[in-house]
């Protein structure tokens, strides 16, 4: 690992300030400081802002918010969130080992890195890690990659099952940095890869995610997050879907779908949600939904079974959904 | 005679191969060596005021300043559960933990289970229901069952088995493991 300083500022505002001029972020430290000793992240300057009060999850006229630098195990344990939404602490709780949980944070887990294999291997082309080498991905092992908003630099399948949901639910960010407030949807945080895939995010130098707010809904709401992957738990997604109804009777008022482990960002899915709604809740409907999810995918040799999977994942969480009602 | 003792004993005679830790890296033997942090945190109710290296694990911290070599290192990138020990009354992998952020912690390691020649509770399940084999995993397996008890996720067998997915065993004892901590919930 190559050295660096570390310092604790006390206040948001020394944060950033510590940011801005170079710092980076961390928290937990499961995904930088694990990147670091692979020195595929080599920051010299650490900001460790565990000690800033951004922790808690509070009820805010109906709105659920979130403080960035709560554990993902306290926000899945919360009553306000089991109560509200059981849907984010099941995303959750599928998500890593109780041992990370209690380590990574919200913001954390929405700035995680990807997992490809390649995107570790110092000697292996990557244009995430070192622009303009290559994608080693594409002609590789490619198993766990993208099927949507790949391009020809990078097809590497953002991790987070967290950011899934929450993309689902429609939250949105704040974020602080050294020109001010912004707040803006989870949906916006994400870049597609394009031609510059070392960029991941929207933040500009020295933002900071203060809290993560998921808005309030009126009428009935179900939901239920499904999570297909190699071994029953701590394991990254091969598919995944979270899937919220609000049901009127037997007739699906509204549907929020989105997926994860098939895309370069978090995927939402508005033409299976347009498919839905109106509709009744029925496996027939739900199959004939799902099956537009496919539409402008681009499958490999290695991760064409994630084609095969995404609408049979999607019709058994939207019938998990309707069940849970 | 210890153990460990006994482990450095053969270890001398045998030559083993040394891994390599932290600042050793061959990857970053050309980087200059950086300064020390001090950074304060109890340790089995004993308070530690240490100089570490900033790019310490807790881990490294924990066998190698502290010569406390029960949490053991395994993957050394969090995904096989050996490390783990209490951070202020939850399971962490000390491995991925940065010593340097860690001012103030209580943390309590495998050492700290036991009052005197009195096992905990599950160290004395582990041994009952043959929660091991080899015993590597076994520190890190305790550490995390007296959590996942705790925590209250241990009402069922398949309860345990989701709950105790962070930590790995090679040899295959988790029958074993998964008994032990139903019968030490039960018992707590």
């Amino acid at each position: 690992m190559l050295p660096f300083r570390i310092e604790r500022p006390r206040t948001v505002n020394e944060a950033i300030n510590a940011a801005a001029a170079g710092g980076r972020y961390i928290v937990g430290g499961t995904t930088l400081y694990d990147l670091m000793r692979e020195e595929v992240e080599r920051p010299e300057r650490l900001v460790d802002i565990n000690g800033l009060p951004l922790y808690g999850v509070s009820v805010d006229n109906g709105a659920v918010v979130i403080g960035a630098l709560t554990k993902m195990s306290d926000v899945a344990a919360n009553p306000d969130i089991l109560h509200m939404h059981p849907i984010v602490s099941e995303t959750l709780v599928e998500g890593a080992s109780p041992q990370l949980r209690n380590m990574a944070s919200i913001g954390g887990n929405l700035l995680q890195r990807v997992r490809c294999p390649y995107f570790r291997m110092l000697d292996a082309a990557c244009n995430k890690r070192a622009p303009g080498t290559g994608c080693s991905a594409i002609d590789g092992m490619n198993g766990g990659t993208a099927i949507f908003g790949t391009s020809s630099s990078c097809i590497a399948t953002h991790p987070s099952d967290l950011a899934v949901t929450l993309v689902a639910l429609d939250a949105t960010m704040k974020v602080r940095g050294p020109k001010g407030e912004r707040i803006f949807p989870v949906s916006q945080l994400y870049r597609m890869p394009g031609t510059t895939p070392h960029l991941e995010h929207t933040l500009m130098p020295g933002e900071l995610i203060i809290e993560v707010r998921i808005p309030a809904y009126q009428g009935r709401r179900t939901g239920r997050y499904l999570k297909v992957r190699d071994r029953s738990s701590y394991e990254f997604a091969v598919v995944s879907s979270a899937a919220i109804l609000e049901l009127n009777g037997g007739t699906i008022t509204q549907a929020c779908v989105a997926v994860g482990g098939v895309g370069t960002v978090p995927w939402r899915m508005p033409k299976v949600e347009a498919a839905l709604t109106g509709k009744p809740a029925s496996r027939e409907v739900f199959e004939q939904a799902a099956a537009v999810s496919l539409e402008g995918h681009k499958a490999l040799p290695g991760n064409h079974h994630k084609a095969d999977l995404l609408p049979r994942t999607i019709v058994r969480s939207l019938e998990l959904a309707r069940d849970a009602a | 005679m210890s153990r460990r003792d006994v482990l450095n004993l053969a270890g001398a005679a045998a030559s083993v191969t040394v891994i390599p830790t932290v600042a050793g890296s061959a990857k970053s033997q050309s980087a200059a060596q950086p300064g020390t942090m001090p950074v304060s945190f109890t340790v089995n109710g004993q308070r530690q005021q240490l100089s570490i290296d900033p790019r310490q694990s807790l881990l490294d911290v924990l066998r190698e300043k502290l010569d406390l070599t029960g949490a053991k290192k395994g993957c050394n990138q969090g995904a096989c559960g050996a490390c783990t020990v209490l951070v202020n009354g939850r399971r962490v992998v000390s491995c991925l933990t940065m010593a340097a952020t860690q001012q103030g912690a209580e943390i309590v390691t495998i050492e700290g289970l036991a009052s005197g020649d009195q096992l905990h509770p599950l160290q004395q399940a582990f041994i009952e229901h043959e929660g091991l084999q080899c015993g590597f995993c076994t520190p890190g397996q305790i550490m995390s069952g007296v959590a996942c008890i705790k925590e209250g996720h241990a009402r069922s067998p398949e309860e345990i088995k989701y709950w105790m997915s962070g930590n790995i065993c090679r040899c295959g004892a988790y029958p074993g493991i998964v008994a032990a901590v139903a019968d030490a919930a039960k018992r707590s």
